[in-house]
């Protein structure tokens, strides 16, 4: 397979051997692992953040149904518009993220792990499956794993179907279960009852390839990049409006306009960090950093040149979330649906401001009563559109709707 | 449908229940497999998917409409899958849209009439930076123009050609693997 080059910089997984990472980590008694991993501070790289340390503790805890086991997941359902690091790591590091997943199965006693990947991806089966093999024969997975009496787990791949909603954990363990891909109540949490009611830790991708870079040149080394409160480097999905669009690591906490000068975007208008489900940040707040603290991101930016409209953005990502609702609650399901019709309404200069206003109050209304993050956040983009550029959503001439984009 | 595929369509759904497993969490890989190799998860097979795992049909009928992916109208032989996320936007997807439209001489949503090919949105593929981005089965073209849409239209028609004079294709195992694929491979530009 001819791998599609997206890397820009030079990423810390390069410098790591398969195999040192999770060499490293089987030395260390389960609770040192945790430990360990604790004191660098990781926090979860798909965009929520979650302490990947406290999660796993969680589940380490929790008991085992009779006849069961516990489960690590990885979230390959790489959907978040904008994003495509995970898609570069399971090319080129994919074993760098299955010993990822074996560390986290040590570490919460799981035995069977499953990739679930996103149907989108199909075309990454073939070499994920070989690289599977090739870790069995190598004794990496499978029974006694490195030489440890007891310590049996294996890696399956599962396919998603075209869900964004299931890249959400409690959807995806729906999906894993036969289900359409509804989000569940939480709590309680798939730390204790996930898939199959069992304690289950799903982590993203990055997370887990980050892991296992921890083990390989300590947590020590991790903690010193970043800022205080985000621990370490990340990769960042760049696309839009620049000079090299593609996948760059920088160390948490820098700031837009640093990164929109390493990528070559310097006259952009504004960018959309963290996809869709993101914010949309306005040049004059390019000084904001790039943290859990401030603006937190799964490492989607999306740049835009001073020549694009704002609304045809906001109109897209809408388009998206109507598509993509699971339609499970309302506020959601009928809140895009209202959202989007608001949209269409300002393209074409038929929106009063009074209306206006009643849309960003459905949009809070839904940040708040929404069951899952696709419905808490799918407002966040129009909402931020709205405030940082209402000189150009309102008042178009029907002319301006049809103008070049 | 022939009382003879339908029987056919019967065995092969049993085998893969032997494969996958009786149980539930089994159900998204059968129909996985069965649209790739019917093209479809028909009404039929539903209702002996749901008789084999001990389900009520319209459980499995929930769960084939809410996946993109799954469709119980037959699709075409090529699924030609373009990405609508913004990034892929930005990079101009509309000409591209309009040109496979033109080419295909149907719309979105829409099969050709000889099925052979389907012409579907997709949500972003992953490809924001290689935009605009088509994904073809499982074959993926970046940097599409609209004056390459007739080439890779070609060579979906050439790849059914060559397999469409191969007899056993369409009685062969139900297994993806075997159905006939263009070349995996990523094309680069």
């Amino acid at each position: 397979m001819t791998v599609i080059d997206s890397r820009k910089t030079p990423l810390t997984f390069d410098s790591i051997a398969p195999g040192v990472g999770l060499a490293a980590a089987l030395k260390l008694s389960r609770s040192d692992l945790i430990a360990t991993l604790a004191a660098s501070n990781l926090r979860g790289r798909g965009g929520a953040g979650f302490p990947t340390a406290t999660k796993w503790n969680l589940a380490a805890a929790a008991k085992v149904s009779e006849g069961e086991c516990k489960f690590v997941v990885c979230n390959a359902d790489e959907g978040e518009p904008g994003t495509f690091k995970d898609r570069v790591l399971l090319t080129e590091y994919a074993p760098l993220v299955l010993e990822g997943m074996t560390i986290a199965a040590r570490a919460i006693g799981a035995t069977r792990g499953i990739l679930y990947l996103r149907g989108e991806y199909v075309y990454l089966r073939p070499p994920l499956d070989a690289e599977l093999a090739r870790l069995r024969r190598a004794g990496a997975l499978g029974r006694n794993i490195g030489g440890l009496a007891g310590f049996d787990f294996d890696i399956e791949i599962r396919m998603g179907a075209g869900a964004y909603v299931c890249g959400e954990e409690t959807a995806l363990i729906e999906s894993l279960e036969g289900q359409r891909g509804e989000p569940r109540n939480r709590p309680p949490f798939p730390v204790d009852t996930g898939f199959r009611d069992q304690p289950t830790v799903v982590n993203n991708v990055e997370t887990l390839a980050t892991v296992t870079a921890i083990f390989a040149n300590g947590p020590e080394a991790f903690r010193a990049l970043g800022s205080e409160r985000s621990a370490g480097f990340k990769l960042f999905s760049v696309s839009g409006d620049c000079d090299a669009p593609g996948v760059y690591e920088f160390p948490l906490g820098l700031t837009l306009r640093e990164l929109l000068e390493k990528v070559g975007g310097t006259n952009a208008k504004a960018v959309q960090v963290g996809g869709a489900s993101g914010v949309c940040v306005p040049a004059k707040a390019f000084d904001r950093r790039l943290a859990f603290e401030d603006v937190a991101t799964g490492g989607s930016i999306i740049v835009f040149g001073p020549h694009r409209d704002m609304l045809a953005v906001a109109k897209n990502f809408m388009e998206f979330f109507r598509e993509e609702s699971c339609g499970q609650c309302t506020p959601c399901r009928e809140g895009n649906h209202k959202l989007l019709e608001g949209i269409l309404m300002l393209e074409r200069g038929e929106c009063s401001t009074a209306y206006l206003r009643e849309l960003c109050l459905l949009g809070e209304t839904m940040q708040l009563a929404s069951k899952c993050g696709l419905g808490q956040s799918s407002p966040n983009a129009f909402l931020s559109i709205v405030e940082h550029f209402p000189e150009e959503v309102l008042g178009r001439s029907f002319a301006a709707a049809g103008g070049e984009r | 449908m022939l009382v003879g595929s339908q029987q056919k369509l019967q065995d092969d759904i049993r085998a893969l229940v032997e494969r996958h497993g009786r149980t539930r969490d089994a159900l998204l890989p059968i129909l996985q497999d069965l649209q790739a190799t019917q093209s479809c998860v028909p009404d039929f097979a539903m209702q002996v998917v749901a008789d084999e795992l001990g389900l009520h049909p319209a459980e499995v009928y929930g769960v084939v409409s809410f996946y993109a992916f799954l469709d119980h109208r037959p699709r075409g032989r090529f699924v030609m899958r373009l990405c609508r996320t913004i990034s892929c936007e930005l990079a101009r997807t509309a000409p591209v849209a309009r040109q496979l439209e033109n080419e295909l001489g149907i719309a979105f949503g829409e099969t050709t009439r000889d099925g052979r090919f389907t012409l579907e949105w997709a949500a972003c593929l992953g490809l924001c930076d290689q935009g605009p981005a088509l994904l073809v089965n499982d074959r993926v073209y970046t940097k599409v123009t609209p004056d390459r849409v007739h080439a890779i239209v070609e060579d979906c028609r050439k790849v059914f050609g060559a397999h469409a004079a191969q007899p056993s294709a369409p009685s062969a195992p139900v297994h993806p693997a075997a159905h006939p694929q263009p070349a995996l491979a990523a094309a680069k530009g």
